[in-house]
């Protein structure tokens, strides 16, 4: 038995519209064996994963704070993706928004008022921006390849932001725990509806992004631009387009949106520096992006899908004691049916028996 | 047509194929295709780009498999599933692009396709003997990657005799040779059939087939039409079977500019020299160039020798050291990039279609905008660099109309065009806009010849209305058809321009080949050696 | 003093060097398999949880191999069957890998690990300066280097070598030539995952006896530039993986003496060594375009 693939005339829009279904459907049924194996009945941790999270108002809102910076951060990944710019270090480009965004609160703190928190925010984007032009000009100018360069980064920024919290930045009240000061009220962004839960203006942030983001990619010219360059590269640069121009627009893009998830999530989630801010947001959304095909209004969906495995993953420990590992099998697996479930777009599989006989098509 | 010979007997034939079938989707690459080939000939095969003559030799090489239909290999039926199976048999196969690794010796890519572990000293020695045998001079140790096109034939024709076949299959030999080396293949091939074994040889050049053919096959939309003696037709009746109507001849005298020397060149190129881009590239040397309004300047060339880096040096894809290197309608140009370049009234069309002139992926509109965004922005790109489609979609319906690009939906995908009418599109998108100066590189390349001559006839009725043409080719007929002055790229060197009318095939192919600098045959008209008209 | 670091120089670099070495083989062979890490992290927790399991750290050691091996399989299918994008795919296996393994060890942590003991070779390990060096090392370390010079006698000596290089110049002509393109890249990528695999079971086996999640801590990626670095030459990745683990180890002394810089800097060492020396080699574009598989990356699919 042998798999073939034979290339469509044209990309099927069917399986288009069906691949990311399909690949959360095989993640469950994977998952739903894994449990088994683990020794938990399936439907009762499917449940717990993917349903339990949604029965009650306060986790709606856990819900969307921990999509915000997903969506925030693979929105900014699907630029440079689609542009065949493989920015991995979109982590490292969150941590540095969010020191960067903390200097007002941190060094400045008797600095308030209303102009605080748009400082900062500004500040975390131009952070973001920053870290993430050190891989981008390394490879506009000097051919360096990005993944290696911008994946590296993430562990510099990892122990930089370690070494802030622990000595220079470490809260005079804080009984030597390896925190920073905690933000002041000015500091805070407000939640978006406060009474009912902890929802901030993040999610609004990426919402915002996603429908801007959309609308530049699909009907600009400077999408226009990114998509060809991605696709064709040598098409490209006979069209005039600058092929240095696009690394540096889309990394600073993609710098930018991680830089505002991270002061986001600072400011808005955790109230201060720690050692660690993120789960590895900058990692997971590389799955958000590839589970929303790379468009900015799928990627929002999909970054509601993976903020859910993060609650499911809390939820399950809770109520079945599996670890919350489990997510993060979760999110591999289903990364890896996304591009297997793509195939489907470009090619029709075939089984073949014998080399002579003809396999039914899929 | 079929009436020549008697149906050689079945004990004889060395290979038969019966009613071949294969089908890719809905077309039909080869239809019932029935033909045979005897020991000790040379047999021809047919067809116009996309008759499906690779698709045939591919199943015969065993690279493609046939949905139906059997191939006899001595009277017996075979099922020649790899390349492997084809060696093993006694077929050879001498590709047309060729299948040769760059980064590996000569010697190397010869041993690969040999079984067994032959030492790599032991290999060049054979290939040195052959090579020496057959007059086919290789170069066992260098990297292919450094080799001319007509050395990279030669490998892999030293390669096929390496494997002693019995029948060796050429696919479009002559396409990447001069005149003069295409004669010694010729004389290769001679030798080759003297010894018994056979050939079948692919081509579209009809002179050539009836010199070197004793039997043709001719192909056209996957079916045989004729089986036919070469020799016994003509080159306009050979040509009516393969393309099944008559082709209009490319009328290039419709109005003669005057003394296109009085006006302002369209195009200055002014001792053009570049390192090259890339481990294998050509590097450019002291190339000048003045193309005038009204006329057409063909250069010619075999591929690999500084074509490429030619166009995207013009192009504007790589940029000059100083600005006034290149020169478009008196303005210097050397440090403006594609758009700029556009803006003072360029327009190129790139050799490759699908990656470098259209994005595969994108549909036919969008494509337009990418050589059209920066001249004509306004029409095409609103207010916040919005794109507006409606008025792409309008300028493609122009477009088509005025070229008669056959597709198959409203807007389809640039890589569902065939060849030719992608080329149609590309060069159309910049006739759209009456540019001052068209630079195109290798235009009919793969187009059928009834798409090659309506293109031809495009790109000349354009230079008569007053813009100036710049075709690169390495078609010596297409230039001869279309130029008013050809000018020959060797090794990185451009010669000076001869006149068409004064300019011969022989002449041209001794420059290609190196041997013609550019002052000598330019000043003291065409070298002609001995013996040649 | 200086021999106990050059000691410890090698067993930082063994792992960086097997890894690189399998990566090699897979560049070669013209796919780019991102997952190293994911691959090694997978035979870390293997091996480990192996060794645990029998008490014996060769077993251990073979639980490694076979699961980065396995592990790798995963990539081969999607990119080689489904012709995926290979850096997606690979970026995809080193989350998956961080994942399971962090699931499958969590049993692990705390525990302490059993140690591949190193063998002293009688005699040639006494003399004087190298032979400790040399000839006294930990099991994994005698197999990377001859790994190396298998690898480079394969590559380059070899008619399955050649047979590897050719397809990694240009599948479509090795195709055409009858070639099994996808099989032999099978093959390349099952060997990188049991090179990465073993690579893991020395972290967990030798360096750090015991299991921490994320232990690799970005050694698979410091292995793929180091393929770059070695411009795909296997002498050249020596040299590479030996510097690495030396400004690993450095970086330990330095903090070890309490230099005065902050320890955070140090760690942060090897991962800007590594852009720099990316820096370096990319800027001298010429070389490294000549030894650059051509066909790197690049999906195939054969014509039917």
């Amino acid at each position: 038995m042998r798999v073939e693939l034979v290339r469509r005339p044209h990309p099927s829009a069917l399986y288009g519209a069906l691949s990311p279904f399909l690949a959360l459907l095989i993640t469950a049924t994977l998952g739903a064996i894994m449990f088994a194996i683990l020794g938990k009945a399936p439907h009762l941790a499917l449940y717990a994963y993917f349903i339990e999270p949604l029965t009650e108002v306060w986790s709606l809102h856990e819900l969307l704070v921990k999509a915000a910076p997903l969506i925030l951060i693979a929105i900014g990944l699907s630029v440079c993706f689609l542009s065949n710019n493989w920015n991995i270090g979109a982590e490292g480009q969150f941590i540095i928004g969010a020191i960067f965004g903390s200097v007002l609160p941190v060094m400045f703190p008797e600095f308030r008022g209303p102009f605080v928190l748009p400082i900062m925010l500004l500040m975390g984007i131009l952070g973001g921006m920053t870290y993430a032009a050190i891989p981008a000009l390394l490879k506009a100018k000097l051919n360096t390849n990005e993944i290696l360069s911008s994946l590296m980064l993430v562990y510099v920024a990892q122990l930089f932001l370690d070494w802030l919290v622990r000595g220079p930045w470490r809260n005079p009240q804080g009984f030597n725990f390896p925190e920073s000061r905690n933000f002041h009220a000015d500091a805070v962004l407000p939640e978006v509806i406060s009474a009912s839960g902890r929802a901030h203006y993040g999610f609004v942030f990426a919402i915002i992004a996603a429908v801007v983001m959309w609308y530049i990619l699909n009907r600009t010219l400077k999408g226009f631009e990114i998509r060809v360059m991605g696709q064709s590269p040598r098409a490209g640069r006979f069209a005039g387009f600058s092929r240095a121009g696009t690394i540096l627009t889309t990394f600073l893009i993609a710098g930018g949106l991680a830089g505002l998830a991270g002061i986001s999530e600072v400011s808005g989630a955790i109230g201060q520096l720690r050692p660690v801010i993120s789960p590895g947001y900058g990692f997971t959304a590389i799955i958000v992006a590839f589970l929303g095909r790379l468009n900015p209004l799928g990627i929002v969906a999909a970054g509601l899908v993976l903020a859910l495995s993060y609650l499911g993953g809390e939820a399950a420990q809770i109520s079945l004691g599996v670890s919350n590992k489990v997510a993060n099998v979760f999110q591999g697996i289903l990364l890896f049916s996304v591009l297997a479930c793509d195939t489907l777009i470009h090619y029709r599989v075939r089984i073949a028996g014998r080399p002579s006989a003809e396999g039914q098509g899929v | 047509m079929s009436d020549t010979d008697e149906p050689p007997t079945l004990q004889n034939t060395l290979l038969k194929v019966e009613g071949i079938t294969k089908t890719f989707g809905t077309l039909k690459a080869n239809d019932r295709v029935d033909f045979d080939i005897v020991p000790g000939e040379i047999h021809a095969l047919l067809g116009e780009n996309g008759a499906g003559k690779s698709t045939l030799v591919k199943m015969l090489f065993g690279s493609l498999q046939p949905d139906s239909g059997t191939i006899k290999w001595r009277g017996q039926p075979v099922t020649i599933s790899d390349p492997m199976d084809a060696r093993a048999l006694g077929i050879g196969m001498v590709f047309q692009h060729f299948s040769l690794f760059e980064s590996l010796s000569a010697a190397e890519n010869i041993a690969l396709s040999l079984g067994g572990e032959v030492s790599l000293s032991r290999t060049a020695a054979e290939a040195k003997r052959v090579s020496d045998e057959y007059g086919l001079p290789i170069h066992p140790d260098r990297l292919v990657g450094e080799l001319s096109v007509g050395e990279r034939q030669r490998i892999e024709i030293v390669r096929c005799l390496l494997q002693q076949p019995e029948l060796i299959i050429l696919d479009e030999p002559t396409s990447v040779l001069t005149p003069q080396e295409a004669e010694k293949l010729f004389a290769t091939l001679e030798k080759v059939r003297r010894e018994g074994k056979s050939i079948l040889y692919i081509s579209h050049r009809l002179e050539e087939v009836q010199r070197l053919c004793d039997r043709a096959t001719v192909l056209r939309l996957g079916r045989v039409v004729a089986h036919c003696d070469p020799r016994a037709e003509t080159a306009k009746s050979l040509a009516a079977m393969m393309v099944g109507e008559d082709i209009h001849d490319v009328d290039r005298r419709k109005a003669v500019p005057k003394e296109p020397a009085k006006q302002q060149p369209v195009l200055v190129i002014d001792d053009l020299s570049q390192p090259p881009t890339g481990p294998f590239a050509v590097a450019l040397r002291n190339v000048a160039l003045e193309v005038f309004p009204g006329e057409v300047v063909g250069i010619a060339g075999i591929a690999g020798n500084g074509q490429s880096e030619f166009f995207e040096a013009v192009s504007g894809e790589r940029l000059q050291d100083r600005p006034e290197r290149i020169r478009i309608r008196g303005k210097n140009a050397g440090h403006d990039g594609p758009s700029g370049r556009r803006r003072l009234g360029a327009a190129f069309s790139p050799e490759e279609r699908l990656g470098h002139g259209a994005v595969p992926g994108f549909s036919l509109s969008e494509n337009l905008l990418l050589s059209r965004h920066a001249t004509d922005g306004k029409t095409y790109v609103g207010a916040l660099g919005t794109i507006k489609s409606r008025a792409l979609t309008s300028a493609l319906e122009r477009i088509v109309q005025a070229l008669d690009v056959r597709k198959s939906e409203a807007d389809p995908l640039a890589s569902s065009l065939s060849g030719g009418n992608l080329q149609k599109l590309i060069l159309g998108r910049e006739f759209d806009r009456a540019p001052a100066l068209l630079i195109a590189n290798q235009p009919t390349w793969g187009v059928d010849a009834g798409a090659a001559a309506h293109i031809r006839q495009e790109v000349i009725d354009l230079a008569r209305a007053g813009s100036g043409v710049l075709v690169i080719s390495q078609d010596l007929d297409e230039l001869l058809e279309m130029a008013d002055r050809i000018a020959v790229m060797s090794d990185g060197r451009l010669s000076e321009t001869i006149p068409t009318e004064t300019v011969t095939r022989e002449a041209l192919g001794l420059m290609m080949g190196g041997a013609g600098n550019g002052e000598a045959s330019a000043k003291n008209s065409p070298m002609l050696p001995e013996g040649t008209i | 003093m200086i021999e106990a670091i050059l000691l410890t120089i090698a067993t930082a670099a063994t792992p960086l060097l097997l890894a690189a070495l399998g990566e090699l083989v897979v560049e070669r062979s013209g796919v780019l398999n991102l997952g190293v890490e994911g691959m090694m992290i997978m035979g870390a927790v293997a091996g480990f949880g192996a060794a645990q399991l029998s008490g014996s750290p060769w077993v251990g050691l073979l639980a490694a191999v076979c699961a980065g091996a396995l592990f790798s399989m995963l990539f081969g299918f999607l990119t080689l069957t489904l012709a995926t994008n290979q850096v997606a795919t690979g970026l995809s296996l080193t989350i998956l890998g961080l994942g399971l393994s962090g699931m499958l060890g969590e049993s692990f942590v705390g525990l302490p690990g059993l140690k591949l003991q190193a063998w002293a070779i009688p005699g040639l390990s006494e003399i004087p300066l190298i032979g400790k060096l040399l000839f006294a090392q930990d099991p994994i370390f005698y197999i990377s280097i001859a790994l190396t010079v298998a690898v480079w006698w394969f590559v380059f000596f070899t008619r399955a070598g050649l047979t590897l290089r050719a397809v990694g110049d240009s599948h479509v002509s090795a195709h055409a030539l009858g070639l099994r393109v996808i099989r032999i890249r099978y093959l390349a990528v099952l060997f990188g995952g049991a090179c990465a695999g073993m690579a893991g079971g020395h972290l967990s086996l030798v360096y750090t006896p015991q299991w921490t999640e994320n232990m690799t801590a970005g050694r698979g990626w410091i292995a793929l530039a180091l393929v770059v670095f070695a411009s795909w030459l296997p002498w050249r990745l020596v040299a590479g993986a030996y510097l690495f683990g030396a400004v690993t180890i450095a970086q330990f002394h330095a903090q070890a003496q309490g230099v005065g810089i902050p320890s955070q800097f140090l760690s942060a060492l090897p991962y800007l060594a590594t852009i720099f020396v990316l820096v370096l080699i990319s800027s001298n574009r010429r070389m490294t375009m000549r030894n650059t598989p051509a066909s790197l990356g690049k999906p195939f699919v054969p014509e039917r």
